[in-house]
């Protein structure tokens, strides 16, 4: 089917462009890490103190998925940038030139934007668990497929205000006036339970926190519980919004 | 055979605050192995149009039939049988990746264009060598220098061959041997392979050294068409300008009517006279104002210039700011 190859072409060029620059795979780990290393062990000390919200004991099962998600989010987050840059020296109109799927201009930049990630998020937990993280395979490899819907959804929404936008001096702000609003709201660091109930009602609002609520219950070797499903579908609602409006952004007639 | 046919084509941009009608109705027909120029000075929708003509941009109006396809109906057809190599103004548009190296750009552009994987590296390698950049397939793209990466830009518009080939502003920034390496390549295309080539320039030596036939456009619409040399005829050779001291209305009355001089206006405070055989008018015509007493302050000769073919066709200078130039028709013509 053409469409399958065309995104594979454009998964294989640009994962090839990556390869060769592999600095910002580097740096998107670094920061989950240096949270790991220099926040974890705090973060140790006040579950030790049985505040409610952490699962018993194991302060980095709690907080590893948090930072999956973090990784996830500033990581997919931010490839529009590179939809800016691609744009502006005319790469992404000779695309549309070709008889290449449009569509596929973006699912093939996704692919390769989920395997990134995909990449960086074992190393992440190969390093928790070297920290004394303990949680099951099976969760794990839920954990993961939660990672791959949320790069998803972020990057396809980071490539379509790009598209859109054509400037980074536009992106740059909106990417950060949503972002770090998403990262305290959704439990990333704390549990969103320690919070009043203004803060938790808001939290209740943003799809992030029931994804991460689900990634813990993983962690924790739960996995049908009305969390877990919730979980499910809003990640999957969300991703499926997000690939909507991406393609109807990308396949439209003006770029 | 006519391999571009189009009707009324016509674009508007719509902002908050207005609209703008960058292309107004515009009709083309361009013949199979014509090398055609769209002629017009920077905001005339030039681009515009050629970005609707290959399918980036759709019209608000009108209707096309481009290398056999229509444009509304079909535009995926329309792609696949065309090439298009965009402007390349400093470090943007020209469409070749910085971080990529040069063959395999080629190679993904003719994977892009469904080329056969088996023909690839024969076709690769021909459209470098034939462009000047053989044995630089490993070189990063953003290591290249602009006349390089502008005939990269140009294979990667014709690597898979085809009928049709769109070339917006080809040499504009490149400088004077890499300007005429490429209009050989141009000009060779249509020669070996009967390619179309439908370019956009402001410079008038590039349509005059390259087409078979030029469209003047302005203001989104067709001023003017016909071959380098009707155009300039119509312009009528040479081009005088000079300033007197004192009102140049006596000046100007007196240089109409004399031998030689097509047309004169004023531009501001200097007049501006088209002349047949510049070299040998002029000075019969300074002889005539120094009679008269009129001192003379500068005087130049040039020869016809694009500004020169807009003054004559539009009425007006193509200097932005400028004021309508006031005309005074001359009865007699030579």
């Amino acid at each position: 089917m053409s469409f399958a190859r065309d995104t594979l072409l454009i998964f294989r060029r640009q994962m090839r462009l990556s390869l060769r620059n592999p600095a910002w795979v580097i740096i998107g780990l670094v920061q989950p890490i240096l949270y790991l290393v220099f926040f974890g062990p705090l973060l140790t000390q006040v579950a030790r103190g049985g505040l409610p919200g952490f699962p018993a004991g194991n302060a980095y099962s709690f907080f590893v998925p948090g930072m999956l998600i973090q990784m996830g989010l500033f990581g997919a987050a931010f490839v529009g940038f590179t939809i800016i840059a691609d744009w502006r020296v005319g790469v992404v109109e000779r695309l549309r030139v070709t008889p290449v799927s449009r569509l596929a201009i973006l699912t093939g930049r996704l692919l390769r934007d989920v395997l990134t990630l995909l990449v960086q998020a074992v190393v992440l937990v190969l390093v928790g668990l070297a920290f004394g993280m303990r949680a099951p395979v099976a969760g794990v490899l839920i954990g993961f497929g939660f990672v791959a819907v949320v790069a998803v959804s972020l990057a396809a929404v980071s490539y379509t205000v790009g598209l859109l936008t054509k400037s980074e001096d536009v992106l740059a702000p909106l990417l950060n006036m949503v972002v770090v609003p998403i990262m305290l709201l959704s439990g990333i660091l704390l549990p969103m339970t320690l919070g009043p109930g203004w803060l938790q009602g808001i939290a209740r609002a943003t799809p992030f926190r029931y994804i991460i609520d689900a990634m813990r219950e993983a962690y924790a070797g739960h996995y049908a519980n009305p969390i877990m499903i919730e979980g499910i579908l809003v990640s999957v609602g969300f991703a499926a919004l997000c690939l909507w409006i991406a393609s109807r952004v990308f396949v439209r007639e003006n770029a | 055979m006519t391999i571009i046919e189009a009707n009324g084509l016509a674009r508007a941009f719509r902002t908050r605050k207005r609209t703008v009608e960058a292309v107004r109705g515009v009709d083309l027909s361009v013949a199979e192995g014509e090398i055609v120029g769209f002629l017009g000075p920077n905001g005339a929708g030039k681009t515009t149009t050629l970005r609707m003509l290959t399918t980036l941009l759709r019209p608000t109006a009108g209707t096309a039939t481009v290398a056999g396809a229509d444009l509304l109906a079909d535009p995926a057809g329309v792609r696949s049988r065309i090439g298009y190599v965009p402007q390349a103004i400093g470090a943007t548009g020209g469409g070749s990746d910085p971080n990529a190296r040069i063959g395999e750009e080629l190679t993904f552009q003719a994977q892009l264009y469904r080329v056969p994987g088996a023909e690839i590296p024969a076709r690769a390698a021909l459209l470098l060598a034939q462009l000047d950049l053989a044995g630089l397939e490993d070189r990063l793209v953003k290591t290249l220098s602009g006349g390089q990466r502008r005939r990269l830009d140009i294979a990667l518009g014709l690597v898979h061959s085809p009928r049709l080939v769109f070339l917006d502003e080809p040499t504009t920034g490149l400088d004077p041997q890499s300007r005429s390496n490429l209009w050989e390549h141009i000009r060779g295309l249509r020669a070996e392979l009967g390619t179309t080539i439908f370019l956009t320039t402001h410079y008038l030596d590039e349509a005059d050294a390259l087409c078979d036939r030029v469209l003047v456009i302005d203001h989104g619409k067709i001023v003017a068409e016909g071959t380098p040399e009707e155009l300039k005829r119509r312009i009528s050779g040479d081009v005088i300008t000079l300033s007197v001291s004192g009102d140049p209305g006596t000046a100007r009355g007196l240089l109409a009517g004399q031998p030689g001089v097509r047309d004169i206006s004023l531009d501001g405070r200097s007049l501006r006279l088209a002349v047949e055989q510049g070299e040998e008018a002029l000075p019969g015509l300074l002889r005539t104002l120094d009679r008269a007493g009129i001192a003379m302050e500068s005087i130049q000769l040039a020869r016809p210039s694009l500004d020169d073919v807009f003054l004559t066709v539009t009425g007006r200078s193509l200097r932005d700011d400028s004021m309508p130039a006031q005309r005074e028709p001359v009865a007699a013509g030579r």
